[in-house]
């Protein structure tokens, strides 16, 4: 029992990184219709922005609040110069730019900061939480900070007129426009959001490991798997998926035995078809009906 | 009467097709103006060119200001509000969502709730449901949805683009008549297009008559009635 309570607890604080990058991928989705596959890259550079304003001398919290406003900024600028011009191109157009906008931020974080492996630091400590070594202080920060921005997100799309323009507009551009709303704004912000949220995640999963420009690559394949879980049209779901996620992959890597460690990763992929097979809209997304 | 709306000369065409060659027509303040004309006319062209949602050329002119390519946001925000075709239902959102997304443009909060509820005094099926998922309502009640949405904007023209289509008898006449009440009580003026002649002729104080792109007759709505090829190809008696 104590062995299943602590991996389950494990699980949640593995499950807290994928979480934050699911948030960030559903975020893109509802503002595109489209999964952005350099959401991954844009987060990790943010975090070597944020680990550069570090190295100036700034404070933990100063770096961590500019460094959100700086990825903010970025992403409505990667939306305004590089998407506005393909907005009516086909999905494979959007797609191919996607992977070109992972290589080259893969290899800019590279020739700029290069490759070895850097060390990022926690503000919530790495102290063992309670003194019960069940959880680390960072992880359960972490899981703080996921379930604070899932709050906001919430209340800004649920509660505020700029939230609701948001949702018209990626539901239905064209009438979005007939009611006079700047549709092109709108999903620039939605780009800048999720670039801000990425940059989150990035500074929370940094110190756990490391900084370096792949350490994203497997991250964003369980914060795809996690949004898949949850329903891409869901935040909430999206971030209960992450969770659930990181949970089922360490039991399953604890109590099936021919899983073990080494087959613990292939779980996303697993969780990705069987959800696309036996419930496409995922747990908790919203499947749309409509009467014609 | 002053002339709210002067079209002249209006061209549109979809990529090599050309639609529209060169449209004349006027709408005035107050009045209901229908545009007839059967099937690939220009009629939906005709009202998608007004509000910015195609690329037009030509005279367009709205309460003195020329509006030939605007963006439709910005001739939304003139007190042009579009019903389109298939009603452009926000269908993820609810029915009361999707009533304050009219009045985006608007500042006035007790305003905006207040035209909420007279919405429901129009229409009280939309209170019924006002928490439901707009794409769950009947077409009926997803074409009333559409009408308060423009008017949430509180404009001053109303494009309506085949607002009985797919609707059963009893709630065309149900809807007619509150186009009309809008138009009497609170002074819309109303630009309609429509397929089912004798309807659009019925609400309407001018007609025109669009055949391939072109205005081929215009005048009172009584007159054009009685014309004798209108009734034979149009009115089918």
């Amino acid at each position: 029992m104590e062995l299943f309570v602590q991996q389950v607890l494990a699980g949640l604080a593995t499950g807290g990184i994928y979480a934050c990058m699911a948030l960030a991928v559903v975020m893109i989705y509802q503002a595109i219709d489209h999964l952005n596959f350099a959401q991954g890259e844009m987060a990790m550079f943010s975090t070597f922005i944020a680990w550069q304003l570090l190295q100036w001398g700034l404070p933990y919290w100063a770096a961590f609040i500019l460094t959100i406003g700086i990825s903010f900024v970025a992403g409505v600028l990667i939306e305004r110069i590089v998407f506005k011009p393909i907005q009516n191109a086909p999905v494979l157009s959007h797609v191919v730019v996607f992977i070109a906008l992972f290589a080259i931020l893969n290899s800019l974080a590279g020739f700029i900061w290069d490759f070895t492996i850097k060390e990022f630091p926690t503000p919530f400590g790495s102290s063992p939480l309670l003194g019960s070594g069940l959880i680390g202080s960072h992880q359960a920060g972490m899981i703080a900070v996921t379930l604070v921005v899932l709050l906001f997100l919430y209340v800004f799309f649920r509660y505020t007129r700029v939230g609701l323009a948001m949702r018209a507009a990626a539901g239905n551009p064209e009438s979005a426009r007939l009611v006079g709303i700047r549709v092109g704004w709108m999903v620039a912000l939605g780009w800048g959001m999720a670039a801000a949220i990425g940059a989150i995640a990035g500074m929370l999963i940094a110190p756990v490991v490391f900084l370096e420009p792949n350490m994203m690559l497997s991250i964003l394949l369980y914060g795809f798997a996690g949004a898949v879980l949850g329903g891409l049209t869901s935040p909430g779901g999206a971030v209960i998926g992450g969770f659930s996620l990181g949970v089922l992959e360490n039991l399953a890597g604890t109590y099936i035995p021919v899983v073990g460690s080494e087959l613990k990763h292939p779980i996303a992929l697993v969780v990705i078809v069987a959800v696309l097979v036996l419930k496409p809209g995922g747990l908790f997304g919203r499947v749309s009906v409509q009467r014609v | 009467m002053t002339t709210l709306l002067n079209v002249r000369g209006l061209r549109a065409a979809y990529g090599d097709i050309q639609v529209l060659h060169g449209l004349d027509f006027a709408l005035e303040e107050g009045s209901v103006t229908t545009l007839l004309g059967a099937n690939g006319a220009g009629k939906t062209t005709t009202l998608r060119a007004l509000c910015g949602m195609i690329r037009a050329a030509g005279d367009v002119t709205f309460a003195g200001k020329r509006i030939t390519g605007w963006a439709t946001e910005d001739v939304v925000r003139l007190g042009i509000a579009h019903v389109p075709q298939g009603r452009g239902t926000f269908t993820r959102l609810t029915v009361e969502e999707n009533l304050q997304l009219g009045a985006m443009t608007r500042r006035d909060r007790a305003g905006v709730a207040g035209d909420i509820e007279r919405m429901y005094g129009y229409f009280p099926r939309l209170k019924e449901r006002r928490l439901q998922q707009a794409g769950t309502l009947s077409g009926g009640e997803q074409q009333m949805l559409a009408v308060g949405r423009a008017l949430m904007l509180r404009p001053r023209m109303m494009l309506l683009d085949e607002p009985s289509f797919g609707l059963a008898p009893l709630i065309v006449r149900e809807l007619f008549d509150i186009l009309g009440t809008i138009n009497r009580e609170e002074g819309v003026s109303l630009l309609v297009v429509e397929q089912n002649a004798a309807l659009a002729l019925g609400l309407a104080t001018d007609a025109y008559l669009i055949e391939t792109g072109r205005i081929v007759m215009s005048g009172a709505a009584a007159t054009i009635r009685e014309d004798e090829s209108v009734r034979r190809s149009y009115l089918g008696y």
